[in-house]
């Protein structure tokens, strides 16, 4: 995986939003890459810019209200930033596609299934109507929908949130994107529901070799769908790390009190008080000087309140891990 | 432990589809519970999404009428009770739901909110009395009284779902349904609210319904669990029989798909994907049958299965022809 180029690489993203108390930063100062056929998480609360950075990377979000500041977005050698909205709509779809949280919302209800995939193929192939819309039945097939025949021909309402969710990959894969966005996609959906989408984009990542970037709250749904993992915080990246090093010893105080916080299934203290991270995440607007988690730090110093908290390598070299935090290794030790 | 909360039989029919001179069918939402809270307490009720959880919850307050069966609190029947006789077990039977801000009137205060049910219950005198208490209220469920003056959108989730607790609590309940009350919160909060509704109980004895599909959060709070299936109560035991011996196919369905269960879920075949599990009433058999890795042509498609207990432990009930060994 290391050998090959970064597929996407993100550098020093800043994303700003305009409000009446003037502007906020949702993301500041974000890098990361991602490599063909690799898993990234990124994992945090409501507001701490996760879903931001994904909307950034397609240019999807309404300016104003929201402008990028700052940084670099190359995808397959090409700067995303500076390409024009017609280059970029080919790029939208056809090598980088989205997945998001609500299917219901995202397709049209008032077309079947089948005719929003077509569009969706022609719109960046030349295929004929009737080669797309066997296509599409392939597709429908090929993320387990079993009578795609029938399928096709239905409309969003009369499936069920995981079908349509189903159709939603199917049209996100329908021009064999190198990427694949996808912005908490199993949030909505029942529990016996998720599993099966999760365990479907992991095998369509294998047999394709198509990159995910994977944004979700759920750090136990990290755990097991991701290669590697962000941990982000208030607009920054507070933790990176393989998933299993993350686990194994998290390294940012919170990463590990977020981790401590969530009951396990046959965890044995049923019943007692769950650790919990005290107070609220601070305000976009008035962060504090320093460390953005000081407030709710149990292991908070006078340093951490001095100035911003540089990312800095963690652990051995082996496992490219980085942390923003001044006593990372002293306390996980 | 004395039963505080009874249902017999309990049951809700929709009526679907049929016009104006074609008969329509139902949909089974609930479909003949049996379910026991006891004093102090707390019963976890799990389910998909259309199993009928939250209906079920509603139909014990009654804020949904029942079509059939009964239910009894604290030893009164409260299904054949007018609504003027209800009003003074209402107040002992509350609710908090999953999203406390359409559950908080946007114009009203946070005092306001805490008043009227002092009010309508004619709890505390207005003024002094009724204002300590709110005060007393809002530190109960770990908020400051400078906020007595400030309106539900001024708040966070987690802030506001404590005050939806507040509320709850203002009538000094002994029962609380709890729908989904975490399930919108982030992961640091809900710890948060878990262990607020963990103290409540110690301290003042209430006793829960706690509806989740959260399958962890639901081993976690509860003495005992009940799962749902397409408004039938297919298992119940308690929560540490169910996570660990769980005999009835969709159980351990439920349980190999919480994050983290790979292994359990790999033993497993792949569940069949059905659009809902509510049923038209129509049909007979297992609810579970056209899902079922296990169900047999012949018996779960002709026969509903009768609850029965484990030999071992007859708290552990559960409805199925084949059972899973422990």
């Amino acid at each position: 995986m290391s050998s090959e180029a970064p597929l996407l690489s993100v550098e020093g993203l800043c994303v700003a939003f305009r409000t009446e108390r003037g502007a906020v930063r949702a993301v500041d100062d974000v890098s990361f890459s991602i490599f063909p056929g690799e898993t990234l998480g990124i994992v945090g609360e409501s507001g701490c810019g996760k879903s931001v950075t994904a909307l950034s990377i397609l240019r999807l979000l309404p300016t104003p209200p929201a402008q990028i500041e700052d940084g670099s977005l190359h995808f397959g050698g090409r700067d995303l930033r500076t390409l024009s909205e017609r280059e970029l709509e080919a790029v939208r779809g056809d090598e980088i596609a989205m997945v998001f949280q609500e299917p219901m919302t995202s397709l049209n209800p008032v077309h079947t299934v089948g005719a929003q995939i077509v569009e969706a193929i022609r719109l960046h192939r030349p295929d004929s109507r009737r080669e797309a819309r066997t296509r599409a039945i392939s597709l429908l097939e090929r993320v387990g929908i079993r009578d795609a025949a029938t399928v096709v021909d239905a409309f969003p309402h009369e499936l069920s949130g995981g079908m349509r969710q189903r159709v939603m990959i199917a049209m996100a894969l329908s021009c064999e994107p190198k990427l694949l966005l996808a912005d908490e996609p199993t949030t909505a959906l029942d529990v016996t529901i998720q599993a099966q989408i999760l365990d479907l984009l992991q095998s369509l990542r294998r047999s394709s070799h198509m990159a995910i970037l994977l944004i979700t709250h759920d750090l136990s749904v990290v755990e097991h769908h991701t290669d590697r993992v962000l941990v982000m915080y208030a607009g920054e990246v507070v933790e990176s790390a393989r998933v299993g090093d993350l686990f194994r010893r998290p390294a940012h105080p919170y990463t590990r009190a977020l981790l401590a916080s969530m009951p396990r299934l046959g965890g044995g203290k049923r019943r007692t008080r769950l650790p919990t991270i005290e107070g609220v995440v601070p305000g976009l607007g008035n962060l504090p000087k320093g460390c953005r988690f000081q407030e709710r730090c149990g292991a908070v110093v006078e340093s951490c309140r001095a100035e911003r908290i540089p990312l800095t390598s963690f652990g051995t070299v082996e496992e490219n891990r980085m942390v923003r935090c001044l006593r990372a290794e002293e306390l996980a030790s | 432990m004395k039963p505080l909360v009874q249902t017999e039989k309990l049951g809700k029919y929709y009526p679907r589809g049929g016009g104006l001179f074609t008969r329509g069918t139902f949909t089974r939402a609930v479909d003949g519970v049996d379910l026991t809270v006891g004093t102090g307490e707390t019963v976890g009720l799990v389910g998909e999404s259309g199993s009928g959880k939250s209906t079920l919850g509603r139909l014990i307050l009654r804020l949904v009428e029942p079509s059939f069966g009964r239910v009894t609190f604290d030893g009164h029947e409260i299904t054949s009770l007018s609504a003027r006789e209800l009003q003074p077990l209402r107040r002992r039977m509350q609710i908090i739901f999953q999203d406390p801000y359409s559950s908080l009137n946007p114009r009203m205060t946070v005092r306001d909110i805490l008043a009227e049910p002092l009010r309508i219950h004619k709890l505390t005198a207005r003024g002094s009395e009724e204002e300590g208490r709110i005060v007393e209220l809002l530190k109960r469920v770990g908020m400051r009284p400078e906020i007595l003056d400030r309106y539900p959108h001024e708040f966070s989730g987690g802030q506001r779902q404590r005050i939806g607790i507040a509320r709850s609590l203002a009538v000094q309940p002994d029962f609380i349904v709890c729908d989904e009350p975490v399930s919108a919160l982030d992961v640091s909060i809900q710890a948060q609210i878990v262990n607020l509704l963990l103290d409540l109980q110690e301290e003042l004895g209430v006793a829960y319904l706690f509806i989740s599909h959260d399958l962890r959060v639901v081993e976690h709070i509860s003495h005992r669990v009940v799962v749902l299936y397409a408004g039938h109560v297919v298992e119940e035991a308690s929560a540490e029989r169910l996570y660990r011996g769980a005999v009835h196919p969709y159980t351990r369905t439920l349980l190999a798909a919480v994050p983290g269960n790979e292994a359990a879920r790999r033993a497993l075949p792949v569940l069949a994907d059905a659009t809902s599990p509510a049923r038209v009433a129509e049909e007979d058999g297992c609810p579970y049958f056209p899902r079922c890795p296990s169900g047999k042509v012949g018996t779960c498609d002709v026969t509903m299965p009768e609850m029965s207990a484990a030999a071992d432990d007859t708290t552990h009930r559960f409805a199925c022809h084949f059972p899973e060994t422990r």
